[in-house]
């Protein structure tokens, strides 16, 4: 049983990742025998990097990577600061849509804010007076800041809600007190005495940002800089021209970016340990760091600020879904119309059909896959495996993956849109079902075992109720992970799956905000839903249980 | 110098007070006790003198150190210092490093810090082992240790929970008597709650019992 399910855990998701890498390698030295070129060879790789641009592509992805992840994290452990220490603590009540939101769907609803005729622009029009909506690059500006803007915005609340579930597993209150009690203020306690127990907690989520921001394409081609863009983008690019002969140069790419992930993670890694080494010099001085205080207050203030923001971006989503004449420099609409949705929900139909579809299947095999995993696997190190395709980026194995799938002829179906999310559904599953799974007092089980119930009983009658509330929880993060896959889907539906995420990103550079907002509205209306009844489920099933209300939340 | 609690109590939102108000002065080297069974609030007390009253519960009374109203200074203010039953080393830092966290950031050069935090190593009986890992320490060397730590950081008064409650019966009389007479040493006002008789008749300050008795 254990051997069965680890063999069809590495076929399902290692196999792919694995052939993928190995034909991208393939095509990336010239082996590409579909196209009559046999390898090895460096011509790719120089074609690649005598592309005009591509060197400043690479400048702005580990520039927009590297300064939204350590913002995002910056941002992250200030808020969760405040938050426990209590004025704040309403934040992490209000994580779930932000969490829940797509990438791209965020992405346009930030671009609706800051775009020259935006939201922020006709507020300040009355101070400055601008008739017309300004000549300003807001969004798509050359240094990939509306970019940084977007990353942080959907990253920070992802690790404020690790960094929140890892301070558990530290006594945070007495480590706060006997400090204060030495003299220390909070903002000191939390640099010198909590974030470095919490690090080596959340150094993996931090890794899996670190590779989304440095491999984004969704987030990227709506906010980011288009000429030249960021490097995921311009491989991307050259992976659809119509000159098959790109496939190469582009494979090049993938491998390259794929390359300098793993360098980057290991300079995070490598500046941690540096941190560790020499910090304990800073910490043994003793200065009780009052400007540390206010340092932490105003992260904390700009981390709100920014939440602030995004919830901005959401509501110009539906707004401009609904909006019929909004002239500039008006802050409302003038009048209201279902135009929009009447038209788009018969447009959209097929599109949002298929993203649910996608979302439900591949929720639905990974939630198997995950408890057939927790149920057999016992716990290891060398788990850290699962998360394997969160570390890697999506491009550098994806195209590969697509070139293996049409060896078989499988190429450009759901199935294989299907499966090449379960390998971004499943981690993140696993990582909310972990915990809760293993954290399961096995004497449930045990007390069923004695009564007779055997493996299968003990856990359909017994293990999958009590843990209702974390499969419910799994399975909306499931749907939101799928959602807003946008990659995926467009490389193994080989342009012929459309689900609303795709259709948003097209629609995002089109003019016509009316229905960019409503597909948008609408692919944020899945996995708002999925959270809805996560929260809704576990109530109503455990309506006269006192003792499992406690742990719906 | 001296520790002076007036008319304390303590009041959990929508419910009675945890004991009948409570005075209690202390002088500079003095220990006072409190002294109950678990549960009857004595940890809140020590708490909420040290500016970390718990959510949810409201203190009356005054809390005067030194001459000066303690109930509205921020903890990190107070100059009150907390050992706990569990010594709460801080387990990413070398013991040294745990010792130079309580030292004042006003000594300065490293020299100079380093030999402080050697001498209070020698003090406590830890000579030569400020490199090591908290985790490797005994219970006692622990101990031992979170009391250095929280008299490097030169408290104007310092409070103890149950500090030797976890400790083997046999260790428990020494680290009492190397506690008490370092606090001593120092004149500065202290206060313990525990359980035990043996710990108040060891202080040999002001006693007070709370539970049942008003007091």
């Amino acid at each position: 049983m254990r051997a069965a399910v680890l063999v069809i855990a590495a076929l399902a998701l290692f196999a792919p990742i694995a052939a993928g890498l190995w034909h991208s390698a393939g095509a990336a030295l010239g082996h590409l025998p579909a196209l009559g070129s046999v390898g090895p060879s460096l011509a790719p790789l120089q074609d690649l990097v005598t592309q005009p641009g591509f060197a400043t592509a690479l400048r702005l992805t580990l520039g927009t990577g590297f300064t939204a992840t350590l913002l995002s994290l910056a941002l992250a452990i200030a808020l969760a600061a405040a938050i426990t220490n209590g004025p704040a603590r309403i934040i992490s009540r209000v994580l779930a849509p932000f969490l829940a939101m797509p990438h791209a769907a965020m992405a346009v609803g930030l671009a609706f804010v800051l775009a020259p005729s935006g939201w922020i622009a006709r507020a300040l029009a009355p101070v400055f007076g601008w008739a017309r909506p300004p000549d300003l690059a807001s969004v798509n500006d050359a240094f990939g800041a509306a970019l940084i803007l977007g990353l942080v915005i959907k990253e920070t609340p992802f690790l404020l809600l690790v960094i929140l579930a890892a301070l558990t597993q530290i006594p945070l209150r007495a480590h706060i007190h006997t400090a204060q009690s030495l003299g220390y203020g909070i903002g000191a306690i939390w640099a010198k005495v909590i974030v470095p127990q919490l690090w080596p907690l959340i150094r993996l989520p931090v890794y899996v940002v670190l590779i989304y921001n440095l491999s984004v394409i969704d987030m990227a081609l709506i906010l980011g800089p288009s000429n030249p863009p960021t490097a995921a983008v311009f491989i991307a690019r050259m992976f659809s021209s119509p000159d098959l002969a790109q496939i190469m140069p582009a494979s090049a790419g993938a491998i390259l970016l794929g390359l300098l992930a793993v360098a980057s993670i290991a300079a995070l890694w490598g500046g941690a340990r540096a941190i560790a080494r020499f910090g304990p010099i800073w910490v043994r001085r003793g200065g009780r760091g009052a400007p540390l205080n206010t340092l932490f207050f105003g992260t904390a203030m700009l981390g709100g600020a920014l939440l602030l923001l995004g919830a901005a971006a959401m509501v110009s989503l539906a707004l401009w879904s609904l909006a019929w004449r909004w002239p500039w420099p008006m802050l409302l609409p003038e009048s209201l119309s279902f135009a929009a949705w009447a038209r788009a929900l018969g447009d959209f139909g097929p599109e949002l059909a298929m993203t649910a579809l996608i979302a439900l299947a591949s929720t639905a095999i990974s939630l198997v896959l995950a408890v057939a995993w927790l149920e057999t696997q016992t716990p290891s190190r060398r788990e850290a495996l699962i998360y394997l395709p969160l570390l890697i980026p999506q491009i550098s194995f994806l195209f590969g993956m697509n070139m293996m799938l049409l060896q078989f002829g499988a190429q450009g179906n759901i199935g294989a849109v299907i499966w090449a999310h379960l390998l971004f559904v499943f981690p993140y599953m696993m990582i909310a079902l972990t915990g809760p799974w293993r954290g399961l007092d096995p004497r449930y089980a045990h007390a069923a075992a004695s009564l007779g119930a055997g493996r299968l009983r003990q856990l359909w009658a017994v293990k999958l109720p009590l843990l209702l509330t974390p499969i419910c929880a799994a399975m909306a993060i499931g749907v939101a992970v799928s959602v807003a896959q946008y990659l995926p889907t467009l490389f193994l539906g080989a342009g012929r799956i459309g689900t609303l995420t795709t259709e948003a990103v097209t629609l995002a550079s089109s003019s016509d905000r009316r229905i960019t907002g409503v597909v948008t509205s609408l692919q944020t209306t899945l996995p708002f839903a999925a959270y809805l009844l996560a929260f809704v489920i576990p109530k109503l099933a455990h309506k006269n249980r006192s003792a499992l209300q406690g742990a719906a939340a | 110098m001296s520790l002076i609690l007036q008319d304390i109590c303590i009041t959990p939102k929508g419910g009675a007070p945890l004991f009948a108000p409570l005075s209690l002065t202390i002088a500079a080297g003095q220990i006072g006790a409190v002294m109950g069974p678990s549960g009857v609030g004595k940890s809140t007390l020590l708490a909420a003198i040290a500016g970390h009253l718990p959510q949810g519960f409201a203190l009356t009374g005054e809390i005067t150190l030194n001459g000066a109203r303690m109930n509205s200074t921020a903890p990190q203010l107070r100059r009150i210092g907390l050992m706990f039953q569990d010594a709460l080393l801080f387990p990413h830092l070398s013991l040294a490093d745990n010792l130079a966290f309580g030292l004042p950031a006003q000594i300065k050069g490293k020299a100079a810090r380093k030999a402080a935090v050697e001498q209070a190593l020698a003090a406590a009986g830890l000579a030569g082992m400020g490199a090591r890992d908290p985790a490797t320490l005994s219970g006692g060397e622990r101990a031992r240790a979170a009391l250095m730590r929280s008299l490097l950081a030169q408290p104007q008064a310092i409070l103890l929970d149950e500090p030797f409650s976890k400790l083997d019966t046999a260790l428990r009389a020494g680290i009492r008597a190397f506690a008490f007479d370092h606090i001593r040493a120092r004149a500065i006002p202290a206060l313990i709650v525990t359980h035990d008789a043996s710990d108040a008749a060891a202080a040999g300050g002001p006693v007070l019992n709370l539970g049942g008795q008003a007091g």
